[in-house]
């Protein structure tokens, strides 16, 4: 196969040029030699700890491995700037960031850009403990680039002081606001019905594609290469939000909502449903929420029956230019372990990628959402696994906002959508 | 001084004061009082209602209500709160920054400034428009080369590499108002030296450095608050490095954790960036004006 | 004394510096442009290292080709010549389509948005530097009669400029916020941040906010370097004070005005900050130097042609506004 020996050549390649560079470009220093059995000590690179579980992970790893100790490198918290990081460093070829942590949607283009090492064959990890959405989004084109560690799926919240029991499908969403909400609007004397993040910005792709995949629609190919977009699924799935703004279920302020936003319209009691993310529920609980003794957590809706989720979350990769790949592999399995991902859990609520902590009674107990989680990222797409993300993402929101502020209709939209994606594919 | 600059008859210098001329319709007192007010209004009102926001507890954010309710300090402790962001660092950054850009254009702009104003030669006006097409230059136009060219050097998120930049925009701005205040100093005296036998240099250190004083510290304030306000080069070239991060980008990404924007922290943090400023203009006022007015650029 | 416009004007600029000048022409001193040469040289090597430089690299890194991926999955380098390729992308919307053909950029890919990103970045221009003269005028007359309460206005005219673009994007954000102040006091029930119209509205306001008070003194400036007698023996002519206005305070302010105007024109043509941080782009809101932005993420030869074109609009625009009002900003340096 053509795709094998190109990594694999890319992989030698890689090698080569870091034994070149390691004479004076590492501080490693204890490293005898590339390839799977370099060990010594090493860095990992990760988004700014603002779930705190870092020094817990630094700690537990360097007692067990007294001779690779990992340096935690902490980068911004913002998502954008952190990729520009890592793309500096992987484009000067920099042996020091060992191991990196990849959000799901940069896998692709970190893995053919030949930046990371494919997990297979001497670095094959056994995944049949995770989730699979999780493993999916971590691979290219049939290759496993990134070992998942935290996951992220989108969640309903209701307001269980208005209606009895959470709704399954979008009818019954939509059902159960009428009379009870304002229409169009979050400052009605009435609350808003229901709303996401749907400003133009990266939240609306995940949004975007959670409608889309919902109804059975995708967004690229298998192989990320062309669009799949434009096809009668996807119309019905985008309609759900194009229908929302021009129907009044989804107020129009919701045209500006990112998290905080849709947050912070929730909590004040504006709204009787509310996708977002796992991180809500601490805060909604918390003294400043109106709402905090009326709030439940369900899967999202679907068309008929719960629907899909975006895949949020993020995996750790190891480098091609590492020349500690040998102790870097043990760390991808480390932070894979269940004692790193329930520790993950309980001080940072961060969503695990074993299956089995879903169900573990001590942490549905502490986390009463997680059966909810479990389903919902079970369901859940990744986000289009391209390596020209940056421009298909752009396509999503341009498109998929044109069509809810009701420039476009939604067929349209979804036409340009794949247009776009596909000129993205070819260079453009 | 000012007054020359665009274009005043000679017997009027800006140093008397110049009376109000009636020109007909005659508002009145309550008129003109209600003009400043107006303008007073303009320019405070925004902020003013950063300062009662950072002074409202965050729960309260919409409130809305025009005088300080539900006021506390807890805006500005959380914005120097460093496990969260490391805003006090980005004020150290933003100050070692415009110290830096203030005097590396100050020490060049200074002898180019004295040449354009006092110095006759072939080329002069080609030699100005190149610096003035320098300063109104866009950012972005250099930004990508830039990019590129400090992300092979490794110099993305380092200081040389957030002051250098800056520099194309500084420099144009230091030379440009130096050169304005340079030419409308008295000429005599510098003559006078000259006859008395002082060589051009000398001419410019005993004489003409001592007169030029005030409006090298003019200008040294207008760089320093134009790179203190800078953002475009500083948000992409920081690249995300919080230990050289300028207080502008650091607040453009004031967060509270993962997918939470505080508002009234924000404001805090802003009101703590602004502060120094006002000082400068209440203390600066006078001078401030003289260098916007004789160089005709924006900071 | 007649009114007339053009002739006080000029001579009123024209007066001691040149004629002192003139004067000195004659004794220069031959090591003067050696001396000249020398003090310019830091500076001249600075913006050529600075500006210069990189300028010269986006240009021919605009011919050359971005990495594209090859069959087996994984991206090229990249870097082969392009031609004019990327320039037609961006000013002729030609993008790849699927299996090699080239079309017209479908909507959501960047180079469909060049146009409107210029149309838009013009618009802003226009309507933000007409406000910001007119309003700004209006100020400088108010405070040139005023007096009490003057030192109050001066101090206060000068924070709007002060405070950082960035700083005060945030706090719009807030007052623009659909439960926020703005549309509190007015009544209003815009999603300012995310209509096309209260969007663009609301980065005029911001941007307007903050400049006027600048132009304000500039004219104000402009204002009080008038003397006096000129307005009595046009009263005596019996002009009337719409009249005065007309031909003699606004030509006598018309230096001054014109160089704001054209650098005020210039700041709102790369203007970046203010509707990066207020809307990230959308709604009508994307500047050509938040296009250049977005482009670095998906190719850096591509955004190198789009910011080499961004640099040629800018500074045609400028050469034609300088044409347009006769200013003469580089002699007015070292006048």
């Amino acid at each position: 196969m053509r795709g094998k020996g190109a990594a694999a050549l890319a992989g030698l390649l890689g090698t080569a040029l870091v034994l070149t560079a390691c004479g004076g470009g590492s501080s490693d220093g204890g490293s005898d030699s590339g390839g799977a059995s370099g060990k010594g000590p090493f860095t990992f690179v990760t988004g700014k700890d603002n779930s705190g579980t870092m020094p817990y992970i630094a700690d537990e790893w360097n007692k067990a491995h007294p001779d690779e100790k990992v340096t935690i490198k902490q980068q911004s918290d913002s998502a954008d700037q952190q990729l520009s990081d890592l793309q500096q460093h992987f484009q000067s070829k920099d042996a020091n960031y060992d191991v990196v942590t990849v959000d799901v949607v940069w896998t692709a283009e970190f893995a053919a850009k030949g930046w990371l090492v494919p997990l297979k064959d001497d670095y094959a990890i056994d995944q049949a403990a995770l989730l699979p959405a999780t493993v999916d989004a971590a691979t290219y084109n049939g290759t496993q680039y990134a070992a998942p560690y935290a996951s992220d799926g989108g969640l309903l919240y209701y307001r269980k002081d208005l209606v009895k029991k959470a709704p399954t499908t979008w009818d019954e969403l939509i059902a159960d606001c009428d009379g009870k909400t304002t229409k169009g609007t979050i400052k009605g004397s009435k609350p808003g019905c229901y709303a996401g993040q749907l400003a133009k910005y990266e939240g609306l792709t995940v949004n975007a594609a959670e409608a889309i995949n919902a109804t059975g629609g995708t967004i690229v190919s298998e192989d990320g290469k062309s669009s799949t977009v434009d096809s009668a699924q996807a119309t019905t799935g985008l309609d759900f939000l194009v229908n929302g703004f021009k129907d009044g279920y989804i107020p129009k302020e919701a045209l500006g909502f990112k998290e905080t936003e849709s947050l912070n319209a929730f909590s004040a009691g504006q709204l009787m449903f509310m996708r977002n993310w796992p991180y809500a529920a601490a805060i909604l609980s918390g003294d400043s929420s109106k709402v905090a003794d009326k709030y439940g957590i369900a899967p999202l809706p679907g068309p008929d029956g719960h629907g899909a989720s975006s895949l949020g979350g993020h995996s750790v990769a190891i480098s091609q230019y590492s020349d500690t790949k040998g102790s870097a592999l043990e760390f991808l399995k480390f932070m894979q372990s269940e004692e790193v991902q329930r520790n993950d859990l309980t001080v940072g609520t961060l969503a695990p990628v074993l299956s089995s902590l879903y169900t573990d009674e001590a942490l549905v107990k502490k986390f009463t959402y997680l059966p909810d989680l479990l389903k919902s990222i079970e369901s859940a797409v990744p986000r289009p696994v391209t390596p020209f993300y940056p421009a298909v993402t752009q396509a999503i929101q341009t498109n998929a906002y044109a069509a809810m502020q009701g420039d476009t209709t939604t067929a349209e939209a979804l036409k340009n959508m794949a247009a776009a994606i596909n000129s993205a594919a070819a260079g453009g | 001084m000012t007054a020359t600059s665009v274009g005043v008859p000679v017997g009027n210098t800006a140093d008397r004061p110049i009376r109000p001329y009636k020109q007909g319709f005659n508002w009145g007192q309550a008129g003109n009082l209600a003009a400043i007010v107006l303008i007073a209004f303009w320019c405070l009102a925004p902020f003013y209602w950063m300062l009662v926001l950072a002074l409202r507890d965050s729960d309260y954010t919409f409130d809305n209500t025009p005088w300080p309710t539900h006021v506390t300090l807890d805006n500005f402790r959380y914005a120097f709160d460093t496990s969260i962001n490391s805003f006090g660092r980005s004020l150290i950054n933003s100050l070692i920054i415009g110290t830096a850009v203030t005097v590396l254009s100050m020490l060049i702009g200074v002898f180019a400034g004295y040449a354009l104003s006092r110095l006759v030669f072939r080329g002069k006006s080609i030699v100005l428009a190149a610096i003035l097409g320098a300063s109104m230059f866009p950012g972005v136009a250099i930004l990508t080369p830039i990019f590129q060219l400090f992300s092979d050097w490794g110099w993305l998120g380092t200081y040389q590499g957030l002051i250098l930049p800056q520099i194309s925009f500084s420099i144009p701005l230091a030379v440009y108002t130096l050169t304005s205040f340079f030419a409308d100093m008295p000429w005599e005296l510098e003559e006078a030296a000259r006859v008395d036998g002082c060589t051009p240099i000398q001419a410019f250190r005993k004489v003409i450095l001592p007169l030029a004083a005030p409006a090298m510290f003019t200008t040294a304030i207008l760089v320093f608050l134009a790179s203190w306000n800078e953002f475009l080069l500083s948000s992409v070239l920081s690249n995300g490095v919080k230990s050289v991060e300028p207080s502008t980008v650091a607040i453009a990404n004031f967060t509270a954790g993962p997918h939470i924007v505080p508002y009234t922290q924000t404001m805090a943090a802003g009101v703590i960036v602004t502060i120094p400023l006002v000082i400068v203009v209440l203390v600066f006022q006078r001078r401030i004006v003289s260098g916007l007015t004789a160089g005709g650029v924006k900071g | 004394m007649s009114i007339t416009s053009e002739p006080i004007a000029e001579n009123a600029a024209d007066t001691s510096g040149k004629r002192r000048r003139r004067k000195r022409d004659k004794t220069i001193h031959t090591g003067e442009s050696r001396l000249a040469f020398l003090l310019l040289a830091p500076t001249l090597i600075m913006l050529t290292v600075i500006v210069g430089y990189p300028i010269i690299k986006a240009i021919y890194q605009s011919f050359l080709t971005d990495p594209g991926l090859d069959s087996s999955g994984f991206f090229n380098e990249g870097n082969s010549w392009n031609g004019l390729a990327n320039y037609k992308h961006w000013l002729l919307q030609q993008c790849p389509g699927a299996g090699g053909v080239t079309e017209s950029c479908p909507t959501g890919n960047l180079g469909a948005q060049f146009w409107s990103s210029v149309g838009i970045t013009i618009g802003f221009t226009v309507v933000t530097v007409l406000l910001e003269t007119i309003i700004g005028m209006c100020f400088a007359l108010m405070m040139h009669r005023a007096f009490k309460g003057r030192a109050l206005v001066r101090v206060a005219i000068l924070i709007p400029w002060a405070i950082p673009t960035a700083v005060i994007a945030k706090l719009w954000i807030v007052i623009f916020d659909p439960q926020g102040v703005l549309n509190n006091v007015l009544g209003t029930d815009f999603a300012w941040t995310s209509e096309s119209g209260p969007a663009r509205a609301a980065i005029v306001i911001a941007d307007v906010w903050k400049t006027t008070p600048f132009i304000a003194l500039l004219i104000l400036a402009g204002l009080q370097g008038i003397s006096n007698e000129i307005y009595e023996s046009a009263k005596v002519d019996g002009a009337n004070a719409w009249q005065r206005f007309w031909r003699i305070t606004l030509p006598l302010v018309k230096p001054a005005l014109a160089v704001a105007v054209i650098f005020r024109s210039l700041d709102v043509l790369r203007m970046y900050d203010l509707p990066w941080i207020l809307t990230q782009g959308a709604n009508g809101t994307t500047t050509m130097s938040i296009l250049v932005v977005r482009q670095l993420n998906s190719g850096l030869n591509s955004a190198s042609a789009l910011s080499t074109i961004t640099f040629i609009i800018i500074f045609a625009i400028a050469l034609g506004l300088v044409r347009l009002f006769n200013a003469n900003i580089v002699e007015r340096g070292t006048r």
